[in-house]
């Protein structure tokens, strides 16, 4: 018998694309021993999760294994009844979602949904399995421990949630657990809790994991060996410290310096300078209750303003409040010193040119019916009056600008592009209108670190090519030290701090920047841990420290 | 105030709106009928003398805006005025006894006899045609979908008299277990009534099983695609499981809203199975009173069928929001 829990062996897997099977996964070997945490990283489309999830023996629906062997303690579960996968799923193998707002059932409660797995296996009974579920989350420190469990998970937060589906995939005392990006949709003071949370209850069970991220610093802090996948081959697999000390293939140096990008410190604003745009004294409300809260700040001909800050702290609110499309309660916006009508509605065709936006999701920001000529056309057409040759001849231009030939994609459809393509394709719709201003709303969230350094590197060069100014919203602070002259740090509604960008990363800070700042994971593998214990060892579980210290 | 409660009262008064709207267009249409009662009853060789004394009998010289409002205040108390047909006409030659049938007396014991039917139909129907759903969502692209599928969709597309005759044919007439007349009388016993019902009833489930088993098997399999039927599955659950317990909770909505709409069809448009099967309910009641103009009988029959669509897809509107656990319990 191996001393492998988990023995992949020449791993190939398909997915179907119009009725025929596209490789996924070309020959990978992955083996797990009982206990250890393997991390897997790589972009998206690289296979990590479709590998993650043939390690349980399970595909997606059009997807399929096509050969080598998948061993879990001595099963090989490719010869495995679906029924003898079934009774290992959930008791001996557990998963963990990348979004568990999306992976709990709307319909049941948190506890219910906690003891499923083990009464329909047998493993306990309901009572008994509730008892440990409530003792699991206080483990893993979520609030009223007693009670949370008995909420449906719209009302609990996404944090929350995360922490009791990793309660959830311990609830059989599995041997494994399959970690799918679990942190990937947190704010970053939110994902500390989780990760610290992840890593004490895998170590006090003793659980083997397989932990998938494109987030190398996630990585480092939670895996003892790391694999590197790209387009489904393996780059290369080391000890967490040796990987990150001495990367021997290219691409994985390429992933490595990818946080190395920052432009440079331009000179400061002269002081009588009219802004681009001003914001002041805004106040909105959703219905009656108020989501912004006196905010202020301008913004400078040829400057990005970053706006940072957790989900829900009313940076998009903001952003709804410059454009109009959510007229504020209270407060005044300029646009070159004169004021702009609250309600875009009553805005000239001029003053809504000025005004652009490029957005999170471009897979549903560009009309998925329409070509690309048509999609960047358009506001040529409508704020330039631009028709015919002249209106393709400046599409080409712009395709030009953004770095996409448009002879080959002018007449494509978004669906046949890839992420960082598509989210050009927005900045050119953007550009189309030839603004002042443009409000990027977490415009690179959404992608792999490589093509976000491409995105943010094409803002930059029309940045200073055409003096715009830019609105940054974003929640990840690699970004703004990549991209930002000035910071806004925004928290429930309100401006917590402000100012330029060399202050923002210098003490002393405010307590709440100073907290996003100190959670943003680094490279060095003891950073989780000495965090943790800077924070004070109560905060977390003191096995967790002891062990990892 | 609790949000569903808000939402509850604002279906309910728009419910009324409608009907009230809804009255209106019934009245005006009615009144489009070409001919009236009075040329209807007394045929081609009616002296106009003759037909203006029964109109002016029955109020029908008055202009429309005037009998449209005394109509709808009389519906507001409770009264649907009186039938035409079974009216004495006694005033007529000088000798008015007083004795008329209210349109609530004529339609009352119809109404009941269709609210059985649709009660008999829905009974069998809805649970056949969700379980069926279940069933054929649990293995889609089976055989046995397929044929649920295709045997469904035959006997939504075969007239509603073929399929009664067939009925007949095999459990009346080759094997006689059910009777192929559902006369039935106030006073019959339950059993009885129900065994003459059965016929009928299981001519209409035939009739309304396809929607309603389609619909539940394509609200679950859209579902099946979600992150949480994912996580269900990688937790060891049981098929079968998966899909009633998972699925069908968070599908519920525009299943209810389908059976709602079935269930409104059974009670307003039963026309031509009540004829075949002789069944005493209000579709043939509704029938004969549009032919000879009964024109109280058909507004009531019409503002019945009216409250019944309303009142059933309000309900499908409550009960789909009380399925969706963020209403029935916010943060």
């Amino acid at each position: 018998m191996s001393d492998f829990l988990v023995e992949m062996r020449d791993v190939r897997i398909e997915g179907r694309s119009d009725e025929t099977w596209m490789p996924i996964i070309n020959g990978v070997d992955l083996t797990l021993k009982k206990g250890e945490v393997l991390g897997l990283i790589g972009e998206s489309g690289a296979g990590k999760s479709t590998l993650g999830l043939a390690a349980m023996g399970f595909c997606r629906d059009g997807v399929r294994i096509s050969g080598g062997s998948v061993m879990f303690d001595g099963i090989d579960l490719l010869a495995a009844s679906a029924e003898q996968k079934r009774q290992l799923l959930g008791k001996r193998i557990a998963y963990v979602a990348q979004s568990a707002a999306a992976s709990f059932n709307p319909a049941h409660k948190l506890i219910d949904q906690h003891t499923e797995a083990p009464v329909q296996h047998s493993v306990s009974g309901k009572a008994d399995s509730a008892a440990d579920g409530i003792e699991l989350y206080r483990k893993l420190r979520l609030p009223n421990p007693e009670e949370i469990g008995f909420r449906y998970p719209h009302q609990v937060s996404g944090g929350q949630l995360q922490r009791a589906m990793t309660a959830m995939a311990m609830a059989c005392r599995p041997d494994l657990i399959i970690f799918d990006e679990p942190t990937t949709a947190l704010d970053v003071t939110t994902q500390i809790e989780v990760l610290a949370s992840i890593r004490q209850i895998v170590e006090e069970f003793d659980t083997a994991a397989i932990y998938i991220t494109h987030d190398l610093a996630v990585v480092a802090q939670m895996a003892d060996r790391i694999k590197v996948l790209l387009k489904g081959d393996e780059v290369e697999e080391a000890e967490t410290r040796t990987m990150l000390s001495a990367p021997t293939q290219d691409y994985t140096k390429s992933l490595w310096a990818v946080r190395a990008f920052e432009r440079p410190e331009k000179p400061p604003v002269a002081t009588d300078a009219t802004p681009v745009i001003s914001v002041q004294g805004v106040t909105a409300a959703y219905g009656t209750v108020d989501v912004l809260k006196n905010v202020s700040f301008d913004i400078h001909a040829g400057r990005t303003v970053a706006v940072v800050g957790e989900s829900g702290s009313g940076k998009s609110t903001t952003a709804r409040c410059i454009t109009g499309l959510l007229p504020p309660r209270l407060g005044i916006i300029e646009l070159d010193g004169e004021p702009l009508p609250l309600d875009y509605r009553k805005r000239s065709k001029e003053q809504l040119r000025q005004v652009q936006m490029i957005y999170q999701m471009a897979d549903t920001a560009l009309n998925p019916r329409k070509s690309i000529g048509e999609i960047i056309g358009r506001p040529v057409e409508f704020y330039m009056g631009l028709r015919g040759a002249a209106k393709r001849k400046r599409v080409a231009e712009l395709m030009d600008q953004i770095e996409l030939p448009a002879d080959q994609y002018i007449d494509r459809l978004p669906s046949e592009l890839s992420g960082g393509q598509k989210q050009r394709i927005g900045i050119a719709r953007a550009l189309a209108a030839e603004p002042k201003f443009i409000i990027c709303d977490e415009v690179t969230s959404a992608l792999d670190q490589l093509v976000a350094e491409g995105i943010l590197k094409l803002l930059a060069r029309l940045q200073d090519e055409l003096g715009l100014s830019y609105m940054f919203i974003t929640h990840d602070l690699a970004t703004v030290r990549a991209i930002a002259d000035e910071v806004v740090v925004m928290k429930d509604g309100l401006v917590v701090e402000q100012g330029p960008k060399r202050d923002m990363f210098k003490p002393p800070h405010h307590a709440y920047t100073d907290l996003l700042l100190s959670s943003v994971p680094e490279m060095d593998p003891d950073w989780l841990t000495n965090l943790l214990k800077e924070r004070g060892v109560d905060n977390i579980g003191d096995a967790a420290v002891d062990k990892m210290s | 105030m609790n949000p569903v409660i808000k939402i509850i009262l604002q279906r309910l008064a728009l419910g009324l709106l409608t009907l009230f709207i809804v009255s209106i267009v019934i009245f005006a249409a009615v009144n489009m009928l070409p001919g009236d009662f009075a040329e209807a009853i007394l045929g081609q060789g009616a002296t106009p003398e003759a037909v203006a004394a029964i109109r002016r009998d029955l109020g029908l010289d008055q202009d429309p805006v005037t009998r449209y409002l005394q109509w709808l205040a009389g519906a507001l108390q409770g009264d649907l005025g009186n039938s035409f047909a079974q009216a004495n006409f006694a005033s007529f030659v000088g000798d008015d006894s007083g004795v008329r049938t209210t349109v609530a007396q004529q339609i009352a014991p119809r109404f009941a006899n269709t609210m059985f039917l649709a009660g008999v139909t829905a009974a069998i129907a809805v649970p056949f045609a969700v379980t069926l759903g279940v069933l054929a969502a649990l293995y889609r692209n089976s055989v046995f979908d397929k044929v649920a599928n295709i045997s469904t969709l035959t006997s939504i597309s075969s007239p509603e008299f073929f399929l009664a005759y067939v009925l007949i044919l095999f459990l009346a007439v080759l094997n006689p277990l059910l009777p192929s007349l559902s006369n039935i009388y106030a006073d019959m016993g339950f059993a009885e009534r129900l065994q003459k019902t059965l016929l009928p009833a299981l001519t209409l489930t035939l009739v309304v099983t396809a929607h309603m088993m389609r619909m539940t098997r394509a609200a679950i399999i859209n579902l099946l695609a979600s992150p949480y039927i994912e996580m269900a599955r990688l937790k060891g659950i049981k098929p079968m499981r998966v899909i009633v317990h998972h699925a069908l909770p968070n599908a519920l909505a525009p299943i209810i809203n389908v059976i709602a709409l079935n269930l409104a069809y059974l009670i307003t448009g039963v026309v031509v199975v009540e004829v075949v099967f002789v069944y005493p309910g209000i579709g043939q009641l509704f029938v004969d009173s549009v032919k000879i103009r009964d024109i109280p009988v058909v507004q009531a029959c019409c503002l019945i069928f009216a409250a019944a669509y309303i009142l059933l897809n309000l309900t499908a509107d409550i009960l789909s929001i009380l399925s969706n656990p963020r209403l029935r319990h916010p943060k």
